[in-house]
């Protein structure tokens, strides 16, 4: 579907003298770009509903197809941008609220680019990963500010604090909030299994558990939600910990929306709805207007699981997000999770997801001095998302005062995810984000599996190289530790926001 | 009395840097308290002089002051006449000050640019004390320390124990130990420091050991993890304001050891605990009690290369990194223990021992006196 005013912004090239007629990519394309004439015996190509996700272009044998920008060009114009004409054609001839999917792509300043990490030189000897321990173990939960001992008859030291529950994570990375609706289920199982096999966490989302996925429960942090789907107490115990999802950084205020059409047999059962009826979140939680009723579900929630599970609170960064996540931990939340401007999503308003919220390097930086300043930073941990691209930039989070970190759409890419941002379509052809049978089975959850399996070691490895560089051999050493970070072109307010120095100070 | 200006702190710390240095550290205790005096100390880190570089060297003494066991001895370097001032004005309002005097020095030509150096005799108001229902006396007294050392410019309160003092300067350590003329005293516990600073110049201030209330600590080596153990201990009221590593060092033990009540044991696992996979293998109770420590303390956990000497009127303790990064030897010879970065050192004072070790990574090496210490502390006033 064409439509008038809004030129296709992919052009899509096929090379004749490479092209054998195979018609793979005619039976790749969810969007119908490629076509087979039987009378002409060719095959041929409309690029006009082209998303640029290379899918046909991978999967060609002879290399034939090529994807590029359309070269239509609008007069030069630093204000009216071709982004913001083309906005307004759909939305003059739709009438509707533009969808986007995955984090926003406007140019906010990425401010991981703007710090760099430090490394040893003589005086501290940089240490070899190869030859001593790197110790990236980390636990998430409360901590007690002070440990009391007790010397028992036998001479023995005995830990005589009560440590409340925990989470042992093997490297500081876990797989964010992706529901299974709004991924598929071979894309749930693989982050799951691969969550188990690195032994760290994957984030059920607001969907529910399948049945299939219980037996990963143990590696998994299940989600409630505003929508409250799939919640019941037996949800909230096989799981390792709770999550109590306040906002998203994709779309911080706003709720979500499943259409029906999703909703298959097994969704239904899994989110305990009806087939085929749209899973609607609620922008707000109905039972949470206040922080105290944030207390009270978090009270619920220990009291289901015995207090055995740490409760997370995920919430957007807003503008005043350090009191908000400071009120979460006075409220009892043992993990905040803060969601940055650039996170990801299923499916978000356009609008908003390119203009509501803040970077989560500066809501990060804020929020780990807050709790340090009302010296209540023990008693949770932090876990930042929104956009994490490389283990550097897991490095620097860290060194900013996180104590984990969520990826979404880094695992997302890794399984193929080539960030064409249409995932509210339910087309995606690298069977990730949908739940057409025909397109879920391109993606071979073992080789899903071991892509994000692959993916956590490296990284590992990487932050393991960085640790023995700045001359330290445990996480917890760089930790909040932001004298291993300098600033170069930020602003003095920045700085200080960030708690860093500039380059050559 | 007047002196032209000196670099004491403002001009260390207007730069913001972080001091750290590669040094020679040495120690030695005699644990029946019997009191010996400074010669050895001196001749133990003079055997290490390369070890230094000349900006910066001190001792700590224990035992020193009987005369006046019961009273708080704030050793003080100030800039000016005006610091001065400003100093005994805030002391006066918090002590009963007993005696005050000049630390008496020996004139040294290599010792050049000195700030005045004075020592106070004082004890705690009642008055004070019955202010704070919540905090002790020496909670107060680290509070008072900080304030002076972050606020009042030029002032520095290097030594805030009981009967013991902190001796520190600009220089060689065997000259600044000639120049207070600590061989005149008589300790039955003394540790010596030289420095060589990596990424400062020397200022007075910044010179080694580090004390609050009874603790004096040396150290050889760089933490890495600075910027966390800082800010860490700044949720627990404690502001580095010297820009040391040895001033989050000894505020760590201060905060572990006295206020958390922890064993050295514990405080030392706290500190440099064992590796996860170690742990792991640890029988149930034992595993339980370091993970809780290895946890609850993560801010505290001290990464990098070092050696530490922790002075205290009940004892010493070394203490290294956890995979030992720097060196260390510890030797017997009857009552006495001796800690040093060369066993060379040692065997310069006591040529015959009965036993010389490396101290093991993370494994701290403990003595603590046989024989009682009266100091009586006061106990935490209620309101
Ligand atoms: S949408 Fe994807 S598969 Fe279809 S033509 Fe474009 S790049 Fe190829
Ligand atoms: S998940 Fe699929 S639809 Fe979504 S951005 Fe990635 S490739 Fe596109």
């Amino acid at each position: 579907m064409r439509r008038w005013l809004v030129q296709p912004e992919f052009k899509v090239e096929r090379d004749l003298e490479r092209c054998i007629q195979c018609q793979v990519c005619v039976r790749q394309c969810a969007n119908d770009v490629h076509s087979y004439d039987e009378e002409d015996e060719q095959v041929s190509s409309d690029g006009a509903c082209c998303v640029g996700c290379h899918r046909c272009a991978t999967l060609c044998p002879t290399g034939a197809i090529s994807i590029s920008r359309s070269q239509l060009e609008f007069k030069p114009n630093a204000n009216w941008t071709p982004e913001s004409i083309r906005n307004v054609y759909k939305q003059a001839e739709g009438g509707g609220v533009l969808l986007s999917a995955m984090g926003t792509d406007r140019p906010w300043r990425v401010y991981w680019d703007h710090l760099l990490l430090n490394a040893s030189q003589v005086t501290n000897p940089s240490i070899d990963p190869l030859r001593e321990p790197m110790e990236l173990v980390t636990y998430l939960g409360r901590k007690p500010d002070q440990i009391r001992v007790e010397r028992g008859p036998d001479g023995k030291v005995r830990l005589a604090t009560e440590i409340t529950p925990q989470l042992k994570l093997q490297t500081p990375i876990m797989f964010s909030a992706m529901s299974y609706g709004s991924i598929s289920y071979n894309a749930s199982q693989a982050l799951a299994r691969a969550a188990k096999a690195a032994g760290t966490f994957a984030n059920t989302g607001e969907g529910g558990l399948h049945p299939d996925f219980r037996q990963y429960a143990s590696n998994m942090i299940v989600q409630v939600a505003s929508g409250r789907f799939g919640v019941d107490p037996d949800y909230l115990n096989v799981a390792a910990a709770v999550e109590i999802k306040i906002g998203q950084g994709a779309k911080p205020g706003i709720g979500g929306h499943l259409p029906g059409e999703k909703v298959d047999a097994a969704i239904s059962r899994t989110r305990m709805i009806p087939q085929g009826s749209d899973a609607i979140s609620p922008a707000p939680h109905h039972d949470i207007y206040s922080i105290e009723d944030l207390r009270q579900l978090i009270y619920a929630i220990k009291e289901t699981t015995q207090h055995r599970k740490p409760v997370s609170v995920k919430i957007a960064a807003v503008h005043n997000v350090s009191a908000i996540a400071s009120g979460a931990v006075r409220a009892g939340a043992d993990i905040v999770a803060i969601d940055g401007l650039r996170g990801g999503t299923g499916a978000a308003p356009t609008t908003i997801r390119d203009n509501v919220g803040i970077p989560i390097e500066l809501a990060l930086a804020a929020v780990d001095s807050r709790l340090r300043e009302e010296g209540i930073r023990n008693q949770a941990s932090i876990v930042a998302a929104g956009s994490f691209r490389s283990a550097a930039d897991v490095a620097k989070a860290i060194a900013l005062g996180a104590d984990a970190v969520y990826i979404g759409t880094s695992a997302c890419v890794a399984m193929g995810c080539h960030l064409c941002q249409r995932c509210y379509t339910g087309k995606c052809n690298w069977g990730i984000a949908t739940q057409d049978p025909f397109l879920t089975k391109r993606l071979n959850p073992d080789v899903a599996t071991r892509r994000l399996t692959n993916l956590l070691r490296g990284w590992s490895l990487e932050i393991k190289e960085m640790l023995g560089m700045m001359g330290v051999n445990a996480i917890e050493s760089l930790r909040g530790n932001r004298e291993h970070l300098r600033a170069v072109g930020l602003s003095d307010r920045e700085m200080v926001i960030l708690g860093v120095k500039p380059a050559g100070e | 009395m007047d002196v032209q200006p000196n670099p004491t702190k403002e001009f260390a710390l207007s730069r913001g840097e972080r001091d750290s240095a590669a040094c020679a550290i040495a120690g030695v205790i005699n644990e029946q308290g019997r009191r010996f005096n400074g010669e050895r100390i001196i001749r133990m880190i003079a055997n290490m002089h390369d070890r230094s570089n000349g900006l910066g060297g001190g001792f700590a003494a224990y035992g020193i002051y009987p005369e006046h066991k019961d009273l708080y001895a704030f050793h003080v370097m100030l800039d000016s006449a005006a610091a001065r001032e400003n100093f005994e004005e805030f002391l006066r309002r918090y002590y009963e000050i007993e005696t005050e005097e000049v630390i008496p020095t020996a004139p040294l030509r290599e010792i050049r640019n000195r700030p005045i150096l004075r020592r106070y005799f004082v004890s705690l108001r009642d008055r004070v004390l019955g202010e704070h229902y919540d905090l002790t006396e020496q909670d107060l007294v680290v509070r008072h320390v900080m304030q002076v050392n972050g606020q009042i410019k030029g002032a520095v309160v290097f030594s805030s124990g009981k009967n013991m003092g902190i001796f520190k300067g600009v220089g060689y350590p065997e000259d600044i130990g000639r120049f207070f003329r600590i061989e005149e005293y008589d300790g039955y516990l003394w540790t010596a420091h030289g420095r060589f600073p990596t990424n400062t110049t020397g200022w007075w201030g910044g010179a080694h050991p580090f004390g609050l209330l009874d603790w004096a600590v040396v150290h050889n080596g760089e933490i890495s993890s600075y910027g966390i153990n800082r800010r860490y201990l700044a949720n627990f009221g404690y502001h580095c304001n010297m820009h040391t590593d040895t001033e989050v060092i000894t505020y760590l033990f201060d905060m572990l050891l006295r206020k958390h009540r922890l064993g050295i044991e514990e405080a030392c696992v706290a500190l440099a605990p064992p590796f996860w996979d170690d742990v792991e293998r640890m029988e149930p109770e034992r595993r339980e009690l370091v993970r809780g420590l290895r946890i609850t303390y993560a801010g505290a956990l001290l990464n990098g290369p070092f050696s530490v000497v922790l002075a205290h009127s009940r004892g010493m303790i070394g203490f290294n990194d956890r995979i030992k990064l720097r060196p260390m030897y510890a030797a017997r010879r009857g009552d006495e223990l001796f800690i040093a970065s060369e066993e060379a050192a040692i065997r310069e004072v006591s040529p015959e021992l009965d036993g010389v070790w490396q101290a093991e990574g993370g494994k701290p090496v403990v003595c603590e006196l046989k024989v009682p210490l009266d100091a009586p502390e006061k106990e935490p006033a209620r309101a």
